[in-house]
């Protein structure tokens, strides 16, 4: 962790902390405070740099000494985990089952919600405030609800095991939650901005597309990452809909199957679980802002 | 609306369209035509076998391209119909497609499942209430119902909590200090539950006590002289060892939803409290927690949802061995090993009407927001 900048954070309060605020800190002196953080960061990250640490270290090596070893005795470190997991134990080929399901599953849902949105919001139509009551219904609906008939839709329709089968499962998932977020947005639009557009003779479609859309990028942005976090994380519409078939098994699954067969590699789980962990990773990392505000607006899916 | 009302004499085949029952049948008919088309170019993705890349080029087409096609198109085609009955239709090509699939993928299959719970494992006869029994009753469910309580109340619990000291202390810290231990304790939420799954069966491995150990918290226990702990075996702690699990990867999540509430907290409230005399616990119990208090319940609501439904964690790390059994697990264990899928149904409804008061109380909000 890089040193704090020159201006000294440590002792001094932000123009915005009042004296009300930094009384608290007389009961709780700055230096406690920050030592329970530094606990509970400490508890919180331990766990995932021991997998980080341990992913690059041998199989004997692993089973021989803690990963702690590694920071007071020599070590070879090795990336030979990654290349078995992904060749020999099929990761290679899950990952890219996971970018082929989790894509559409993430542009569908956004492009069908944000019509849909829009509607709601700026247009009058008979059966209106029903539908969006149908939508409000739905947001918490545990989607555990629906897998056995749709499962027997499926299966009935031949489209168990394929991509395009959990698509849609996932695109109806997801919808409830992003037409509410994206109305949510859509609404707050003025109402000036809306009218003036209009009276330049901009049907609803081009109104949608040249207006609404553009402005709707951070909200779009926003929930674009929950789903896509929602659907790569996923293990259990995975399991149901593209079923034992290992030819389309997503990471999740693939890890899962290597936690049953490799229950004791872990050479083989430490490297494995980092591949299905790297992509949401770098997006939480690189994304933050977006990730929070997608994580607190999707807190309620069902 | 109104022009509707004042001519509402006129006959003719377009103007019926513009009535309300005329409306209705043509916003059937629209989604119907989208996803037809839609349909067709799907099935004819499933039955080609070409290269993985190949098919994943042509999911980004037609998850990109294709969906826009489809309304791009249909716009065009409601453009070119006569004033009236374009103007009734349009609405309709932006709601269609969404409430079509809301249809399909989430009201039939909930109806459905409501049904099947009334039949028997292969769906063939109606057996009245006994799945309920079942669920209800057996002792194995019993077990399972046990535990999902538990989890609820302590992840819940110690999520909110947790979440909330976090909160209230890194806002006294300075600004690069908070947003770093904001992002430590945040990240798991990227973290798939699988993957965490893993990251704790690391932790929590056990080796013969003669043998160095290698899972961090039994390198722990047995420095200290204690004897190596089978986590997930012992019934006495394995639940809360996978609960362990899931409060770490929520704690985050809540932590920075309770985060921006505090932050929202007036400072002059608090100072007033203080000028009355009361101390820093009284004002955290007595202000503080009182004025973020809908925010709370909201990240409470959150949690408990996510948790009534765990399944991956338990799945992948005891697979319900043990007593460690959850709904959730259960209900898909019903359904794909042991093949009745009355049992898997009824318990799909239980989790249901587990949410049914957060649907009501979603409902009742969104009314009293429109009036």
């Amino acid at each position: 962790m890089s040193a704090p900048p020159q201006t000294g954070p440590i002792t001094v309060a932000s123009p915005s902390r009042t004296a009300a605020r930094r009384s608290l800190r007389d009961i709780l002196s700055a230096s406690s405070v920050r030592f329970v953080v530094l606990v509970l960061c400490f508890l919180w990250s331990v766990p995932t740099f021991g997998l980080f640490i341990s992913s690059f270290r041998n199989a004997q090596a692993i089973n021989n000494s803690g990963w702690w070893s590694t920071f007071y005795t020599s070590t070879e470190f090795t990336i030979q985990n990654y290349v078995t997991v992904l060749t020999a134990e099929g990761m290679g080929n899950a990952f890219l089952n996971s970018i082929i399901v989790t894509v559409p599953s993430v542009v569908i849902p956004i492009t069908i919600a944000a019509f849909a949105a829009y509607a709601f919001a700026w247009l009058e139509f008979p059966g209106r405030d029903l539908f969006f009551a149908i939508v409000v219904l739905l947001l918490v609906v545990p989607l555990h609800t629906t897998l056995v008939p749709i499962l027997r839709m499926y299966v009935g329709l031949d489209l168990n095991g394929t991509f395009l089968g959990i698509w849609l499962a996932h695109t109806g998932f997801g919808l409830p939650l992003a037409t509410y977020l994206l109305y949510g947005y859509i609404s707050t639009i003025p109402k000036e901005i809306m009218e003036a557009v209009v009276i330049d003779g901009a049907t609803p479609f081009t109104t949608f597309t040249r207006m609404v859309l553009p402005l709707s990028v951070p909200a779009i942005a926003s929930f674009a990452i929950f789903q896509f976090l929602w659907v790569w994380n996923d293990l259990l519409v995975a399991l149901v809909f593209l079923g034992t078939n290992s030819e389309v098994s997503v990471v999740t699954r693939q890890l899962t199957e290597l936690v049953g067969s490799k229950g004791q590699n872990w050479e083989v789980l430490t490297a494995g679980a980092f591949i299905t962990m790297i992509v949401p990773l770098i997006v939480f990392f690189s994304l933050q802002r977006y990730f929070v505000r997608g994580m607190m607006a999707g807190s309620v899916k069902g | 609306m109104q022009q509707q009302l004042q001519q509402p004499e006129k006959g003719s085949f377009l103007s019926w369209f513009t009535t309300g029952v005329g409306r209705v049948i043509v916003a059937l008919i629209v989604p119907i035509i989208t996803f037809a088309i839609l349909w067709q170019s799907f099935v004819f993705m499933r039955d080609t076998e070409a290269p993985k890349l190949l098919i994943a080029l042509v999911a980004l087409v037609v998850g990109v391209v294709g969906v826009w096609a489809l309304y791009i198109g249909t716009n065009f085609f409601i453009e070119q119909l006569p004033g009236r009955v374009r103007d009734a239709l349009r609405p309709y090509l932006f709601v269609g497609p969404a409430m079509v699939i809301l249809g399909v993928f989430l009201i039939y299959p909930a109806i459905g499942t409501i049904y099947l719970s009334f039949f028997d494992a292969r769906s063939e006869s109606f057996i009245g209430v006994q799945n309920y029994a079942f669920a209800f009753v057996d002792s194995a469910m019993l077990i399972a119902l046990r535990n999902n309580l538990l989890w609820i109340i302590l992840v819940t619990g110690f999520t909110v909590s947790v979440g909330l000291l976090v909160a209230v202390l890194v806002d006294r810290l300075s600004q690069w200090e908070e947003a770093a231990a904001k992002s430590l304790i945040f990240m798991p939420m990227a973290i798939s539950a699988v993957g965490a799954s893993v990251i704790w069966s690391f932790m929590y491995f056990a080796k013969p006590i003669t043998q160095p150990q290698i899972g961090t918290l039994n390198a722990i226990i047995t420095g200290f002289g204690g004897e190596p702990v089978l986590f997930l075996l012992d019934k006495a702690i394995n639940n809360f060892a996978l609960i362990a699990i899931q409060i770490w990867l929520l704690t985050g999540f809540c932590m920075v939803i309770l985060s921006s509430a505090v932050k929202g907290v007036p400072d002059e409230l608090l100072e007033a409290a203080r000028i009355d005399g009361a101390n820093e616990f009284q004002v955290f119990f007595r202000i503080l927690v009182p004025s973020i208090m809908p925010t709370i319940l909201t990240v409470s609501t959150t949690v408990f949802i996510i948790v009534l439904k765990t399944f991956d964690i338990v799945y992948v790390m005891t697979n319900g061995r043990r007593d460690t059994e959850v709904v959730a697990n259960r209900m898909f264990n019903e359904l794909f090993r042991f093949g009745n899928s009355g049992h898997a149904s009824a318990l799909a409804v239980v989790l249901l009407l587990a949410v049914l008061p957060i649907i009501y109380w979603n409902l009742r909000s969104l009314r009293e927001q429109r009036s």
